[in-house]
């Protein structure tokens, strides 16, 4: 079966003892991250970039895969430990998780977090590989208008499923891919908005600008806020989750990582709407309703599930397409680009090692931070008490140095700090950076594809709705647009965001 | 007439006066035509879009049925520490080199938090110091200019 020679060409790439060395690092890091609130994956895989430019490019992207993925079981802990999301895909499993401890099953509650993560991971890594290669085959069939149109629609699905106001996060976008337009223009060589700095011709590089606006404006917001003292909760109890418990999570968990999954291959889907998804659901579906927010176990195993394995699915978009569904997926395109490797349908086929390997470890990455998370739980609730006065300034040293060594140019560093202001702004007008940092990334290829599409068309618009593939795509954005701004649905919208977060 | 909504009002301002300056800057290069664009073409479209759309929240922000927003006050202690160390850092790291300024960064920066104690800060800054040292200049073999060049020459 060709299906088990790929898998078996990926086991064999993913358990080299390099390649198992940085899944190892990337899964603690993320883990390491995820348990501390205040630094999420977006900052701390835009801090590494760099540094995986002296790593084999599969190398490389074993470790920031491992960050994202780490992270989302990381969040976990500190969500169930202190009521505190370690990371925004946590926040829900806050409600019972949290619950949970308070009624001596802090252990239960993790294992049942950890265990769910897991399984969510190995059923994400089967569908990675039997859904990929299709979806491949059809992008091949893609010209510049469809890709222009995946695109419009990957965007539009970004924003739509995200929290907060959609005119601003349209805004935004657009803001993001204006942004993109620095540098020099390919076709022309024409330098554009650059006003006479040499370092502005190369772009704006959006790992500086995911470290100002993520990093540095985080870092300012979170200082805002009064250092409250955390309660941690030191008991953990025993990590056994007794027969109840588990007869409630597991029915939970396999629909959690189904609904994670889907969510996770759509545009803008991801980690944290499915969470939230997936815990309204199950709170929809219970017989007892009323005992979520009171520690129902199926409240963390839900959305713990879901969350893991939608963490997973976005790379289906990445590797097929080359196209980014949220903003760490942006910056896994430039982790790519650095080595060379154009994101998109050929990856497959030019880099199976890669493409496989990276699979494969996902599925490895998921069995150690198992072992990462419930045995050596005690060394995370440490690390929980180091007070964010410490924490903060090395973040910014992290910063700082990550930026300097992306071109070895102090210039890089003033700019991230400029970003760093607005950023701090923007969070104070409550326009959100993901969708800029999409735009970002994909600008200057929506602008080629474009170009290109109207050159083959001879300046014909209409090339874009005649085509029936782009057509479909372009009609499917607008279908998106037109749901969610469409009152009732609004409103709806508004709630659910509301009443969980 | 009143702005209710001062978050989305202040948005839209930026976004028109943002995508405005796109568009006028875009009309330095080439246009082109539709089948063969210049540079300016895409640049220019957008951000007439993104001016449109500023325009629009801008008065919806003014509607009746606009929610009511008042915009955070900005803590400029906070954002001067923060950004003007890591400013500093920048000007700093070619003369002074990555340990003197990475002190720097650390201690600078640790005045932005609540209870401030000049031995942690320094223990900080010492730590991260050696750490960065360990991890960057020995481990991953990152090139920075290391000392004051007074020294070195």
């Amino acid at each position: 079966m060709e299906l088990l020679d790929h898998l078996m060409l990926g086991l064999s790439v993913a358990v080299t003892p390099e390649n198992l060395l940085y899944a190892f690092l990337g899964c603690l890091l993320g883990t390491l991250i995820g348990v501390l609130p205040g630094i999420g994956p977006v900052p701390t895989i835009a801090m590494l970039l760099p540094i995986t430019y002296v790593l084999p490019p599969t190398a490389g992207l074993i470790m920031l895969a491992g960050i994202y993925y780490g992270a989302q079981y990381g969040g976990s802990t500190t969500a169930i430990l202190v009521a505190l999301p370690g990371e925004t895909s946590a926040v829900v499993t806050v409600l019972d998780g949290h619950q949970m401890a308070r009624n001596g099953r802090a252990g239960a509650a993790l294992a049942i977090a950890a265990l769910g993560s897991f399984f969510a991971g190995c059923i994400a890594t089967v569908l990675l590989s039997a859904f990929a290669p299709p979806l491949a085959e059809v992008a091949f069939k893609f010209g510049p208008a469809e890709y222009f149109s995946l695109m419009v629609l990957g965007l539009v699905g970004a924003v739509v499923l995200a929290s907060g106001s959609l005119s601003k996060a349209i805004a935004m976008i657009l803001l993001g891919l204006l942004l993109g337009m620095v540098g020099t223009d390919v076709n022309s060589g024409v330098a554009r908005y650059d006003f006479g700095i040499p370092e502005l011709q190369d772009g704006i590089d959006f790992a500086i600008v995911a470290m100002g606006v993520f990093g540095f404006a985080e870092i300012m917001t979170n200082l805002e806020q009064r250092e409250n003292r955390v309660e941690i909760t030191d008991k953990v109890g025993t990590l056994y989750p007794n027969k109840q418990e588990f007869k409630q999570a597991w029915p939970a968990v396999v629909r959690g990582t189904a609904l994670g999954s889907a969510l996770g291959i759509l545009p803008g889907g991801g980690a944290v709407l499915s969470s939230f998804a997936s815990y309204t659901l199950e709170k929809k579906l219970s017989s007892t309703p009323e005992r979520f927010g009171k520690g129902h176990p199926a409240g963390v195993a839900g959305p713990e599930s879901a969350n893991n394995a939608a963490a997973q699915t976005s790379f289906i978009p990445l590797l097929t397409l080359g196209i980014p569904g949220n903003a760490v997926m942006a910056l896994m395109i430039g982790a790519m680009t650095i080595h060379n490797i154009q994101p998109g349908p050929q990856v497959m086929s030019s880099h199976p090692e890669l493409f496989w390997g990276l699979i494969v470890s996902m599925w490895i990455g998921n069995l150690m931070l198992l072992v990462l998370n419930l045995p050596l739980i005690g060394l995370w609730i440490k690390l929980l008490k180091v007070p964010y006065r410490i924490l903060f300034p090395a973040i910014l040293v992290f910063c700082t140095i990550g930026v300097y060594s992306l071109n070895y140019n102090n210039f890089d560093i003033l700019i991230t700090a400029l970003f760093g202001l607005i950023g701090y702004v923007w969070s104070k007008l409550k326009c959100e950076g993901a969708p800029l940092l999409l735009g970002l990334v994909l600008g200057p290829m929506m602008e080629e594809n474009f170009r290109r599409a109207l050159l083959l068309a001879r300046g014909d618009y209409s090339t874009f709705v005649m085509r029936p593939l782009s057509a479909s795509l372009l009609v499917a954005a607008v279908f998106l647009v037109v749901i969610v701004a469409s009152p009732s649905i609004r409103k709806k919208r508004e709630e659910t965001f509301v009443e969980e977060g | 007439m009143s702005v209710r909504s001062k978050q989305d009002f202040w948005s839209g301002v930026m976004f028109l006066v943002v995508g405005l300056f796109f568009s006028w800057g875009a009309t330095e290069y080439s246009m082109g035509t539709a089948a063969r664009m210049g540079p300016g073409y895409f640049p220019f479209w957008l951000g007439l879009l993104l001016a449109l759309l500023g325009a629009g929240i801008a008065l919806g922000a003014l509607a009746p049925s606009a929610e009511e927003t008042e915009v955070d006050k900005f803590d400029w202690r906070i954002v001067g520490l923060v950004i003007g160390s890591v400013v500093l850092y920048g000007i700093l790291m070619q003369p002074l080199g990555v340990y003197i300024s990475t002190f720097l960064l650390v201690v600078l920066s640790s005045l932005a938090g609540h209870d401030f104690n000049w031995k942690v800060a320094a223990a900080n800054g010492i730590f991260l110091v050696v750490f960065s040292y360990l991890a960057f200049v020995k481990g991953l073999g990152l090139i920075f200019p290391l000392w004051p060049s007074l020294f070195v020459n």
